[in-house]
Parts: structure tokens; C-alpha cells; sequence
């Protein structure tokens, strides 16, 4: 482990941050005070009973059911469809359940269960989580941030306070657990602690085991594995002494190749009795069946289905194997950039670009997937303040339709309009003059995030009129699904242009942010000696 | 920055439009039935629902404009007969209206905090992010806010010396809602002190009889008496229904939940020596009427006698006078009396909460509010508000009792006091913000008075200090060397550094920056403390 000069000696602004926390956590309790997905919609309900149901499933059956169609498992009926992590954690909280209200994990009886205090219960345990998993993270690495930039920075956005504020506010985390009901933070927050891990303590092996969590918690965590895996393999092959380097190599490699698979053996070996076990999980945490895209999504295939209907062209072989093909092409730039040129700051944007690309292409993808790309973007808006504030107001509006079926217009509204004045603020605090409305001018921005570089002033001036004209279309289609009947043709007419609208934004910053890493220069991760200052 | 903090607190507030409302949801929704519908005669004469109007005429008014646009909304919010009305635009109309209204007070939050120097960001969020307002008015619902709005318009033009203003705008206050009563012989003593007395004087003791002046008095009354006119004017022959209905006394001591003031100890006290009595045998009157059965009515005590309208009103005139009577001498002293007049409000505030008949919980706002904008102008009164501010809004929590609003309530309050108890006491750490110690501020002291002597006598000076310095130092190094126990170290070094400042015996020495022991004389020795920029202070001499 990487030992910094002077562990202790180190001050982080704390001004704003107890009330920001405090108010993070606030808002989250704002959201959850509204319906949640499914809320009185027999007969199936949504993810809020797809949880219950798995309380249910893994309180009242044995292990070896969870992920079987038997009398009691009926998998037609939000079957178990995540990695053995959530069945845990839903058995955990089934207990809990089990304890305090008995009736809400009765099998079969307790289907399609509602009650205020159910809902109250939910809620907690998603807030919990989140306390737990994500929000420790989310502050650790705003701490490290300012930490390792020393006193005398000028970055207002890498103070911890306003980072934690702004990293914590992200509107669509906060409206897609508290508000429509799912356990990401979870799995992001055992992401964030496994990128903490490489980014700041450079302890390779525990952000190993950290990251197969993540991934044994929700196997979208893949769209962030390759990342990953090139970072740590390409750090095998780092700093060799001359003597003896193969056995060095593979020493590296070794250790890390045993903290997968221990992880991975811990991790599953209650529910493996036999490999057909395994290929039954499997099947079901990868439904190939399930078709290349759900609901409308922003990503490539959804779009082009628009014009060209894509499930009577091709079927479902063909479409996987496009499907991947396309997914690497994409993300072979940012990797093999990665593995040649390793910069530990290019490591977040590889994580950007890859799950970006993933997104776009790959299959079975639904619009929440969003979230993946998002969490990475918070992490890197210290850096580039002006492009990732954007990407994420994107990211939350391409989730309106869904969060419109669910209720949450007005927590999207609210939560966004909070994110956006919260980010006003932060650049008040740079700059004295900033008005209400200069988040919205790059020149401010950038300077407010580093005062002595040289920007290119037509490219800002551009950058900035192409975001007004962003919001602008934003509003605008949001304002159409809201007020405007669509025509009889096409019911769905809104929902599709908002998630081609934001399509088209995604793949423009999938080529900039790729574009951004590549202009890096290769800086190899070595320990850094923190000056004493 | 205060756009983005009110564009905050509003987006917060629109978050709580679908959750729990309380019965004055129907109680406003009726009186918007009541006026729209009826002639104004009958206004306070209607019966329709059990929520009659109870509110003075200026209020009624508010509720017969706001029901002309209720109706673009739902025609049906403004019928009399459609008790319990709540359809989403209903619910959508009257919490608009509530934050929309909110924004007079926002205007007032601002035009209080503009008159601060130091915190005046500070002074602006605790008053518009009041976890008290958003949970009585947004999520209760009733519409205070722009009530305290007008008392806070009305503090910053008293402040400013603008007495007519402030004198209007707290009679348009009292013809809202009549509770602000409470704090009215505030302003009438400060009034007549400050105004109607054209002399000040600093001793604060003598008042200046022959000074007063008439027309000021004329000028205030006439005021006064005109907002009056046009508000009660319209109800002038059915003024005895009207103050019946503004003045119920038939409603009992303590409101059907108490709130947390001196007749909630007396009730529990009564409670338990009735039961008591019956364990020892005693007789007593048994009445079963429960006080915290959440019903509306006059209690008669067991044991302890029973208390009746006077008796609260003597005993909070009583509770008051002393700090009036304080009040009258204080508004002598131009510099420090509006100062004076905040705090007194604050107290008088307190009083009527503690003393008051049939007193709401959410009067509790009376004090709180008052008392934010004073936390950040002297040190005592910001540590008071750190801990009133804490207790009075966790009072509160009862009002909000279903289950689900618990983690909000809970957060909204760790938000408040989060700010209240970071940012409150930093603003008084002198040293810490300027990083200067009593040290440095002696050197300054010194390095002044060097200046205005002649050169040679300057040098010749501070030739003198140092020896002085040197042989203190020296006397120290010789301590040192000759005291090696660890254990008198310490005392040894504080003796002699006392004794180093002894013989140089300059006026510097006396200078304590520190000195908090009273605020008010802090702030009458300190010009850094004074953070009120007088603007008409002398203009109006």
C-alpha cells in the first residue's frame, strides 16, 4: 500500500459540509415521500414488488431455489434476475421484514403487498444502503480530492464540501432508488469504493474484491469490468526491475487472480451444488431472450429502430453478435489508449468512455443503465466542470419518461432545479460576479475551475452556445410530453424523441470525453509523495 | 447568492405539496367558499362548516381575491357545501398560494439581512430556510410566512428609522392576523420612546418630557387608526360578532395539544396530585375530560384552582413589564435601542408563548424567527438561538404525526441546526477569522503610537521596549535552565509572562479583545461588533 509522506497532516474545507450532507440526505427522504414504481397497479406491479418478492422468495425457500422455477419460485413472477449479492441482501432485509411485519413476506399471500408502513420500511432500507455504501464513498474520494491538491488550490470544485454537495445532489441516482425504487447505490457504491481504492490508496487487491462485489451484486456492473481489468493488467507490467521481471509479473497478476476468485467462490458458494447451478444463474442474470433494448432507451438500436425496425431484420443471434461487435469497437480506443498510455486521471474517463459505449450498443439495455455512466461523470466534474454538469442534466432528462410513469414529475423538477442552483452557487463562490445564470457560459465555469489555464475562447463561446441550445430543446420536449397530445399514430411519439434527443448528446460526448482521454499524456501511477505544506 | 438560495427552499417546498395536510387545509378552503360566495355582512355570520372564519377582515380579503383565481383552477374549490374538497388542483391552488405568498417573506428575509454587515448571507438562510415556517405552512399547511414577511418588513423600517412605515406595516400585520397582538406593547413603548420623543439622551435613565412631540404622535395614531378603519370599517355594525369570533375564550387553556409552555406544567402538575389525592384518600373532583384527548374545549383543574382568561393576562403583563419598562430606557440610547427593540420583542414574544391563553404550539415561531435575525448581531444572543432554535423546532415535531414524515422532519431539523451551530459561532471567533491573536493586536497598538512620535523619538522607544522584551527573555531562559522539573514548567512560564506586561504599563494592556461578558456592553465598546448600519439615524434628529 502506497504511504502518503504525512498521513495526518491534512485540512479539508468542512465549511458547508455537515448542512450539505445533511440536506443530501434530506432530499433523499423528499423523494421517497412519493410513489414509488407499480404503486397500485395490478397485477404485476414494478420494482418495488419485484424487491418484495425476492424478500419473499429467499426468506421462505431454501438457497438452492432462489434461482429455480419450482411450486413455491414461480419465475415467470419477477424471478431472481441479479447476481447472488442481491438475494443476500434481500434475504437480510427479508429477515427484517420477517421480524417487523410478518405479512409482508408471506408466500404467495403477500403478493402485490402495500401498506404506508411497508412503503415506510422500503424506504428505509434504501436509505440505509445508500448511507452505507455510497455516500461513505462519495465523501472519501472529495476528501481525497482536496487532499492530494494541497492547500493552496484554486479549483472551488474539488473543496471537499462543495464536492461532496454536488457529488451527493446528482438528481438521477437520487430519483431513481428513493423515488422509483431499486438498490443501485449498492452496487455504485461498492464501485466508487473499489475506483477510490485505485485512485487514491492504490491498493490494487482490495479494490479487486471491492469492484467483483459490485459485480456479484449487479451484473451491469460489467459495462465498468473492462476498465478495470486493462488498469490493473497493465500495472503487472509496471516498474519491473531487470532481474527476474517475468516472475514479478506474474507474482502481480497472481494476486490479483486469486482475490477474484476467492471473492467469487465466497460469493457463490452457497448457492452451487452443481454446474448446472451455475448455468441456471446464468440464464437467468443474462436473458438473451428479453429482446436488444427495453421501454425506449437513448441508446444506438433504440434510435435506429425508428427507422429501420430491427427485430424483423435480424434476430436475436445476429443482433447479439452486432451488438457486440459494435460495443467493442467503441470501447477499444478508450482501452487501448488506457494499456499503452496509463494515466491514473485517464482511468475515470476510460470508465466514462467504456460504460458510454457499452450504453450505446450493447444489449438488453435499459434506460436506468444511464446511471453507470453518470456515476463516473460525477466523479470526474471536478476536472472538467462545464461538459460533465451538462452530461448529467442530460442523463436525468433521458430518464423522464420513466420517472412521468412512475409520479416523480415534480421530484425531477425539483431535484434538478436544486442540482442546478447548487452548481450556481459553487461558482458564486469562485467568482464574485457570477450571476444566476452564468453556468451556463463555459469561460466562467472553466476559470472558476482553473483560473491560470488558457482555454480556446471561440471553442468555449461554441460550447456554450450549443448548451443553451441543449436546455433549450431539453425544455422544450419536456414540455411537450407534459401538455401536448401526441397524435393517435403514434402514442409514444414524446418518449421517443426524448430518447433520441439525448442519443444523439450521448454519442457526442462519448466521442468528446474519449477524445479528452486521449489528449492525456502518459503519467504512470506511481507513489506519489505528498510535499509537506 | 440569494437567488439560488430561495430558488432552493422553494423547490424544497414544492416537494411537499402531496404529503400530510392538516384540517386548516379545509378550514382556508372553506373560507375561500365563504367569501367568494357570500356578501361581506355575512362573512362572519356563516356556519356552513364548524371551521368558521376567525381571522380578521384584511385576511378575509386575502381569501376573497385568492378565490377569484381558485376558480380558474376548480370552480368547485368555492362552494360552500362541497366540505372537504380535495381534488388535485384544489391541493395544487392552495399550496401555490401559500409559496407564492411565501415570497413577501423572502422580500422580507432580504430586506432584514441587507441591514447586517457581517453574516448577512448567514442571517438570510436561517430565515428563509426556517424549518418551523416549511413545516407549519407547507406541510400543515396555513400561511404564515408572508405573515412574518410583513413583521420582518416592518423590523428593517424600524431599523432604518423609518417609524411611519414600520407603523403601518405592523397594523396591516395585526389586521391579518390578530395574534401578532402579543408583541403590539413592543412597539407601542418603542414607538412613544424612540418617535414621539424628538431628544435622546445617552444616560438612558432621564426621560426628556419636553421633548415630546405631538405631531409625531398625530402622524403615528392617524396611521394607525386609518389601517384600522379599512379594515374593520366594512364590518363597523357587526363588530361584536366579529371580536366574538376573533377572540374565543371559550376554547380553553391550553390548546387540544399543548404546547410546551409554563400551563402544560401546571395541567401535568393538576394531573398528578389529582391522582395523588385519590391514592391517599383525599376527595377531588373527578372530571374525565381528558386535556390531551385532542378536543377543543374548557378544562376545569382538579386540584390546583382553575385558570381563567384574566389570570393569564395579568400573568403575562406581569411577565412582560419588566422588559417594557427596560425598553423605555434602553430607547434612549440612539446607537443600540432598534437592538434593543428586537430583543424586547423576542422576550415579549416568549412571555405571551409561556403565559398566553389557549397558545398554539406554533407560536413558538414568534420567538424563533425574531430571534434569527438577532443570532448573528451579539454573541449572546447567537448562542441562545442555537439552543432555543433547537428545542422550539423539535417542539414542533408532534404537529406532523404520521409516521412517514419522521425522516424528513428529523433531516429538515440536522439541516438547521447543521447551519445554525457551523456557521453561527464562527462568525464571533475573532481570532480565528483574522488568525490574529491578543498578541498581534498589541503589536498593531504599539507599532501606531510609534508612528505619531518624531523619529528620534521613536527609535529611542523602541530601544526601550526591547530591552525590556530582552530582559524578560532573559529572565525566562534563566527559569528554564534553572528549573528543570517538568511538572512547574508551565506555571513557571505563565508567572513571568504576566509579569513581563506589568511595567510597561501602557494603555494597550487594558485593551481585552475578548471581553464577552455582556453583549450589549461589548457592543457599545466595540465598533467591530456593530454590524447595524444606522442609515437615518441622524437624519431624523
Amino acid at each position: 500500500m502506497a504511504k502518503r509522506a504525512d498521513p495526518d497532516k491534512f485540512t479539508v474545507t468542512k465549511d458547508a459540509l455537515l448542512p450539505g450532507l445533511f440536506f443530501a440526505l434530506l432530499l433523499r427522504w423528499c423523494v421517497a415521500a412519493y410513489p414509488y414504481s407499480g404503486y397500485k397497479k395490478p397485477p404485476m406491479y414494478g420494482d418495488y414488488e419485484a424487491q418484495r418478492h425476492w424478500q419473499e422468495i429467499t426468506v421462505q425457500t431454501t438457497v438452492a431455489h432462489w434461482y429455480r422455477n419450482t411450486t413455491q419460485n414461480d419465475l415467470q413472477y419477477w424471478g431472481l434476475d441479479y447476481p447472488p449479492l442481491t438475494a443476500y441482501h434481500s434475504f437480510l432485509i427479508g429477515l427484517v421484514a420477517d421480524w417487523l411485519d410478518p405479512e409482508s413476506v408471506r408466500l404467495f399471500a403477500s403478493r402485490g403487498y402495500e401498506s404506508d408502513s411497508h412503503k415506510t420500511f422500503m424506504r428505509w432500507t434504501v436509505f440505509l444502503s445508500d448511507i452505507y455504501f455510497y455516500v461513505t464513498a462519495a465523501l472519501c474520494i472529495c476528501i481525497d480530492a482536496e487532499r492530494i491538491i494541497g492547500k493552496h488550490h484554486t479549483n472551488v470544485f474539488k473543496r471537499t464540501d462543495i464536492a461532496t454537495i454536488l457529488f451527493l445532489l446528482y438528481p438521477g441516482l437520487i430519483l431513481i432508488d428513493h423515488g422509483h425504487f431499486q438498490y443501485n447505490c449498492v452496487s455504485l457504491g461498492l464501485f466508487l469504493w473499489a475506483s477510490f481504492f485505485i485512485i487514491a490508496i492504490e491498493n490494487d487487491t482490495l479494490a479487486t474484491i471491492c469492484f467483483v462485489l459490485a459485480l456479484n451484486y449487479k451484473q451491469m456492473e460489467l459495462y465498468h469490468a473492462l476498465p478495470f481489468f486493462v488498469y490493473l493488467l497493465r500495472k503487472c507490467f509496471m516498474c519491473l526491475p531487470y532481474k527476474g521481471r517475468y516472475s514479478h509479473i506474474i507474482h502481480r497478476f497472481n494476486k490479483l487472480a486469486i482475490a477474484v476468485i476467492t471473492t467469487f467462490i465466497i460469493v457463490w458458494y452457497p448457492l452451487i451444488s452443481s454446474w448446472d447451478d451455475i448455468f441456471q444463474v446464468l440464464y437467468r442474470l443474462f436473458p438473451v431472450k428479453r429482446g436488444v433494448f427495453e421501454d425506449k432507451v437513448s441508446n444506438v438500436w433504440c434510435s435506429a429502430n425508428v427507422f429501420v425496425k430491427l427485430k424483423y431484420v435480424y434476430n436475436n443471434e445476429e443482433m447479439i453478435k452486432m451488438c457486440f461487435l459494435c460495443t467493442i469497437m467503441a470501447a477499444m480506443p478508450a482501452c487501448i489508449d488506457l494499456f499503452l498510455r496509463i494515466n491514473r486521471k485517464k482511468f475515470v474517463l476510460c470508465l466514462i468512455n467504456v460504460s458510454l459505449a457499452f450504453f450505446l450498443f450493447s444489449y438488453q439495455v435499459h434506460e436506468k443503465s444511464i446511471l453507470l455512466v453518470a456515476i463516473p461523470v460525477v466523479m470526474h466534474l471536478p476536472e472538467d466542470p462545464f461538459m460533465c454538469f451538462w452530461f448529467l442534466l442530460v442523463s436525468t432528462f433521458s430518464m423522464l419518461p420513466l420517472l412521468l410513469k412512475d409520479g416523480l414529475l415534480i421530484p425531477f423538477l425539483c431535484t434538478s432545479l436544486i442540482y442546478v442552483s447548487f452548481y450556481s452557487i459553487t461558482l458564486r463562490l469562485a467568482d464574485k460576479k457570477a450571476g444566476i445564470l452564468s453556468f451556463l457560459n463555459a469561460t466562467t465555469v472553466y476559470k472558476a475551475a482553473n483560473p491560470s489555464a488558457n482555454y480556446n475562447s471561440v471553442i468555449l463561446k461554441l460550447l456554450s452556445t450549443n448548451f443553451f441550445f441543449s436546455l433549450q430543446g431539453m425544455f422544450w420536449l419536456g414540455f411537450g410530453t407534459l401538455f401536448v397530445e401526441p397524435p393517435a399514430r403514434y402514442p409514444d411519439v414524446f418518449p421517443l424523441l426524448i430518447s433520441m434527443y439525448s442519443c444523439a448528446h450521448f454519442i457526442l460526448f462519448l466521442i468528446y470525453f474519449t477524445h479528452q482521454q486521449i489528449s492525456l499524456p502518459t503519467c504512470l501511477p506511481i507513489k506519489i509523495k505528498v510535499k509537506n505544506n | 447568492m440569494i437567488v439560488e438560495i430561495s430558488l432552493i427552499v422553494t423547490a424544497v417546498k414544492f416537494f411537499f405539496m402531496p404529503l400530510y395536510r392538516s384540517t386548516d387545509f379545509e378550514v382556508h378552503r372553506n373560507w375561500l367558499a365563504v367569501t367568494h360566495n357570500l356578501t361581506i355582512d355575512k362573512w362572519y355570520y356563516d356556519e356552513t362548516s364548524e371551521w368558521t372564519l376567525d381571522y380578521p377582515p384584511f385576511f378575509a380579503w386575502l381569501e376573497y381575491s385568492l378565490s377569484h383565481i381558485a376558480k380558474l383552477f376548480d370552480p368547485e374549490i368555492v362552494k360552500i357545501e362541497n366540505l372537504n374538497y380535495d381534488s388535485d388542483m384544489t391541493i395544487l391552488f392552495q399550496r401555490l398560494s401559500v409559496i407564492v405568498l411565501d415570497f413577501l417573506y423572502i422580500y422580507g428575509a432580504k430586506s432584514c439581512s441587507d441591514l447586517v454587515s457581517d453574516g448577512n448571507l448567514l442571517v438570510f438562510i436561517l430565515l428563509v430556510a426556517n424549518p418551523g415556517l416549511l413545516m407549519v405552512d407547507h406541510i400543515h399547511f396555513q400561511y404564515n410566512g408572508f405573515l412574518f414577511g410583513i413583521l420582518l418588513l416592518s423590523i428593517s423600517n424600524m431599523i432604518t428609522s423609518n417609524f411611519i412605515y414600520s407603523a403601518f406595516w405592523f397594523a396591516v400585520l395585526l389586521n391579518f392576523k390578530h395574534i401578532f397582538l402579543y408583541v403590539a406593547p413592543v412597539y407601542v413603548v418603542y414607538m412613544l420612546r424612540a418617535y414621539c420623543f424628538t431628544v435622546s439622551s445617552n444616560d438612558g435613565v432621564h426621560t426628556p418630557w419636553y421633548s415630546f412631540s405631538l405631531t409625531n404622535l398625530i402622524k403615528l395614531g392617524l396611521t394607525v387608526v386609518s389601517v384600522f378603519c379599512l379594515s374593520f370599517g366594512p364590518f363597523i355594525d357587526q363588530l361584536p360578532q366579529v371580536f366574538s369570533r376573533l377572540f374565543p375564550f371559550k376554547r380553553g387553556l391550553s390548546h387540544a395539544y399543548w404546547a410546551p409552555n409554563f400551563w402544560a406544567l401546571y395541567n401535568i402538575t393538576d394531573k398528578i396530585l389529582q391522582k395523588l389525592c385519590l391514592r391517599l384518600g383525599f376527595h377531588v373532583a373527578t372530571t374525565e375530560a381528558s386535556m390531551t384527548g385532542g378536543l377543543v374545549q374548557e378544562y376545569e383543574h382538579a386540584v390546583l384552582p382553575s385558570i381563567t382568561p384574566t389570570v393569564t393576562f395579568l400573568l403575562t403583563a406581569a411577565s412582560m413589564i419588566p422588559a417594557l419598562i427596560k425598553l423605555w430606557h434602553l430607547g434612549a440610547d440612539r446607537g443600540y435601542r432598534c437592538l434593543s427593540f428586537v430583543r424586547c420583542l423576542t422576550l415579549c414574544a416568549t412571555c405571551a408563548f409561556m403565559f398566553g391563553w389557549h397558545v398554539h404550539e406554533k407560536a413558538i415561531l414568534m420567538i424563533l424567527i425574531p430571534l434569527s435575525f438577532l443570532s448573528v448581531l451579539g454573541e449572546i444572543d447567537g448562542k441562545l438561538f442555537v439552543f432555543i432554535t433547537t428545542i422550539g423546532h423539535y417542539s414542533l415535531f408532534p404537529l406532523l404525526y404520521p409516521k412517514n414524515l419522521l425522516s424528513i422532519k428529523i433531516f429538515m431539523l440536522l439541516t438547521h441546526i447543521a447551519i445554525a451551530f457551523c456557521y453561527i459561532p464562527s462568525l464571533y471567533d475573532v481570532s480565528k477569522k483574522t488568525g490574529e491573536d491578543e498578541y498581534d493586536v498589541f503589536g498593531k497598538h504599539v507599532a501606531k503610537q510609534l508612528r505619531t512620535l518624531s523619529t528620534e523619538q521613536a527609535i529611542l522607544g523602541q530601544n526601550e521596549i526591547q530591552s525590556v522584551i530582552t530582559k524578560c527573555r532573559l529572565c525566562d531562559l534563566n527559569a528554564y535552565s534553572a528549573d528543570t522539573q517538568a511538572s512547574d514548567d508551565y506555571t513557571a512560564r505563565r508567572s513571568t509572562s504576566t509579569s513581563t506586561y506589568m511595567p510597561l504599563n501602557s494603555p494597550a494592556s487594558s485593551v481585552d479583545t475578548q471581553s464577552t461578558d455582556d453583549s450589549l456592553n461589548v457592543i457599545s465598546n466595540d465598533p467591530d461588533y456593530i454590524n447595524i448600519i444606522m442609515i437615518n439615524a441622524f437624519n431624523n434628529a
